[in-house]
């Protein structure tokens, strides 16, 4: 959403918001990397590329540097940026990062055991995990949606779209 | 007349019992996902991706339509029955809409919603096969130092105008620069920033992005502010309007859909700007200006209209020029690309049959959403009260689903979860998602331009300023950076129209729009 900040400003009264200087250090890595990068490789040869294939990352990676002085700059004089709302979104409320943090738990289980357990049995414990994480304690319910969803989906990408998603330990039956 | 006949044979092709079924699933899914906080037709869009692998590309393209419009049409049911916008673009909608909903008049202000969105998404698809391939002759005429200009044009419109904070869009636009480095170098062939993974070196794929982005991203950030208690939805009935709503309905839209279609159609308008100017307008000319804020009935139709109207407009860059300047396009534009088809001015002249098939079938999708959705409109208040728990980890289950179908391979769920993360600071801390997009699409693209045009110059840097188009455009996007402060003397005076006395519900709409 577009929003001006400006009104937002006026009501917090100029408070920092310290947890900006995130977004800096993101900036100065991914930038810092992409100069790496770029210095590492082989210079064009041809005179008519001049710019050759190290031009764009060095460029982009200064400027992100340069964008992260600008915001590190900014942030100690009372600049904020405009946190996203949304249907769902209770703006008044904190931050509840417990949640997130369980769910990018989930996340990273499903990561390390889709191709071992297959997409049918992951793909149920993610969204049962997810959905008992979010609030539901119908945990017979949650598993059951879980399983119909990812089994349903499993089948419909294989024989609908020919794309064979891992079977895992349920190879042969599936 | 060849542009007719064109759209003759694009009916036919659209048609089939086949094809019409692929708009009815997707004007549906379209409307479902609109409805459905959290999820946009973007992210639909793209996470329906794998289907292009198997599914014929006109099939495709038809189910795409039907959710562009479907999805536009969806966020206006959720803007009246539960005022709070998923979408920029209905905000405004949700001013008066909601007014409207909550003195008993849901019913109309759905009806006129959906009647305006039809006439509005009519008109500017007619526009739209009007002007797209004159444009595409014309564009199709320009050299690499033009389409060079043009894109960076799109890119810095994008970053520069919509949004609050030019420094949070440009921090937005590098980080998608960044992305689009990794992989190849395509002229000497090294492998950049892939951090010594082979899977790498053709990129990440737009499809990962894209769906980490909105559909993970937006997931996270949701779940960190869950509202325990959703909140209240108006019941509705059947969507209907009597004598008098007509009246005051039919103006507004043919002058909303005249705000949007511009505005859409530029590479920096956005659906935010017509929708306030058209509601603005609406009130000063509206023979019940005392109305406004209570539920003005002007006051849903134009702005509905000009929010359509614009997002007809945004296919007419996208379909002339291969310029995505909106989320949705965006990801069409990488359906073409999954299929072999080369984006870009010369669309109209190599794929005349799917082009127009598309064009063919935005008509369709649009007659069927009012055919459709009149009398669905309970349905989809119902969809609203889905339970939230359910409906997020469905968007995970499904987001999950969608990045393992790219490759089949854990990497890109890795990756997913990497650029989820990101989306989700990018959300907490008030950077537009647009422009990081935008940068990853046509950030490759521009390099390659560049240096092509470099290379067929000899390597002179003045090779670049030959063309009068060129100048014309590098011109216009100085002018484009100076226009915000003229735009800030202006916005005082816009604050101030939107603000309807004693009401502080209004002033916060105000202040967000």
């Amino acid at each position: 959403m577009t929003t001006t900040e400006e009104p937002q400003e006026h009501a917090i009264a100029k408070t920092v918001d310290k947890a900006q200087y995130l977004v800096c250090v993101v900036l100065v890595v991914v930038g810092a990397f992409l100069i790496y990068d770029a210095v590492t490789l082989e210079a064009g040869f041809a005179k008519v590329d001049p710019v050759g294939p190290k031009m764009f990352p060095i460029v982009i990676g200064v400027v992100l540097i340069l964008l992260a002085i600008v915001l590190a700059v900014a942030i100690p004089r009372g600049s904020v940026g405009e946190a996203d709302a949304g249907e769902d979104v209770d703006p008044n409320m904190p931050s509840d990062w417990r949640t997130v943090g369980m769910l990018v738990g989930v996340f990273v289980a499903t990561i390390l055991l889709v191709k071992p357990l297959g997409w049918a049995i992951t793909g149920a414990l993610l969204f049962a995990g997810a959905a008992t994480i979010l609030g539901s304690r119908h945990y017979v319910r949650n598993i059951a949606i879980g399983a119909v969803l990812s089994v349903g989906s499993f089948y419909a990408f294989y024989s609908g779209l020919g794309i064979p998603l891992p079977a895992g330990i349920l190879d042969g039956i599936l | 007349m060849e542009n007719l006949d064109w759209l003759i044979q694009g009916f036919e092709q659209a048609a089939t019992p086949m094809n019409l079924l692929y708009a009815v699933i997707g004007v549906l899914l379209g409307t479902a996902v609109g409805v459905l906080p959290g999820i946009g037709p973007a992210m639909t869009v793209a996470l329906l991706l794998p289907i292009t692998y198997n599914v014929s590309p006109s099939a495709a393209f038809i189910m795409f339509a039907g959710i562009f419009y479907g999805g536009m049409y969806g966020g206006s049911t959720t803007s009246i029955l539960l005022n709070t916008p998923g979408e920029s673009s209905s905000v405004i909608t949700a001013i008066e809409g909601n007014k409207m909903a909550k003195a008993g008049r849901a019913a109309q202000a759905l009806a006129t919603a959906a009647i305006g969105s039809f006439v509005a998404g009519t008109i500017g698809t007619i526009l739209l096969a009007a002007f797209a391939p004159a444009i595409s002759r014309f564009a199709v005429t320009l050299g690499a130092p033009s389409y060079l200009a043009i894109m960076l044009f799109a890119l810095v419109a994008v970053t520069a105008v919509l949004g609050s904070s030019k420094m949070r869009g440009a921090i937005s636009l590098f980080l998608g620069l960044a992305i689009g480095v990794v992989g190849i170098d395509f002229l000497t062939g090294q492998p950049r920033a892939t951090f010594g993974i082979p899977q790498l070196s053709d990129g990440i794929d737009i499809v990962i992005i894209a769906v980490a982005i909105f559909a993970l991203g937006e997931a996270l950030w949701v779940a960190a502010h869950l509202r325990r208690r959703p909140s209240e939805v108006i019941p509705v009935g059947r969507p209907w309007m009597g004598r008098q709503d007509w009246q005051r309905s039919w103006k507004p839209w043919l002058r909303g859909t005249a705000f949007g279609f511009p505005f859409g159609a530029l590479p920096a308008g956005g659906a935010e700007l017509p929708t306030f100017l058209s509601y603005v307008t609406e009130k000063r000319l509206s023979k019940h200006p005392e109305e406004f804020g209570k539920g003005a009935i002007e006051g849903v139709a134009g702005p509905e209209a000009a929010n359509n109207a614009s997002a007809a407009g945004t296919l007419v860059p996208m379909l002339s020029l291969g310029l995505p300047t909106n989320a949705t396009a965006a990801v069409m534009l990488t359906a073409f690309v999954s299929y072999g088809i080369q984006p870009g001015p010369t669309l109209f002249e190599k794929e005349p049959l799917l082009i127009w098939t598309l064009i063919a079938s935005l008509f369709i999708g649009n007659f069927l959403l009012l055919v459709l959705n009149l009398p669905l409109a309970p349905l989809w208040a119902k969809l609203l009260r889905t339970p939230r728990p359910y409906l997020y980890a469905g968007i995970l289950f499904f987001a999950t689903l969608g990045a393992l179908a790219v490759n089949v391979q854990p990497l890109d769920l890795a990756l997913l979860l990497v650029f989820g993360l990101l989306g989700l600071m990018m959300r907490r801390f008030g950077l537009p998602v647009l422009p990081l997009i935008i940068g990853v699409i046509l950030g490759p693209r521009i390099e390659r331009q560049l240096r092509q045009s470099l290379q067929l110059a000899d390597g002179n840097w003045s090779g670049l300023f030959t063309e009068p188009v060129a100048i014309i455009v590098y011109v216009l996007m100085a002018a484009l950076l100076l226009m915000p402060l003229v735009l800030k003397l202006m916005h005082r005076s816009e604050e101030t129209l939107l603000i309807v006395e004693d009401d502080r519900d209004q002033q916060e709409k105000a202040a967000q729009s």
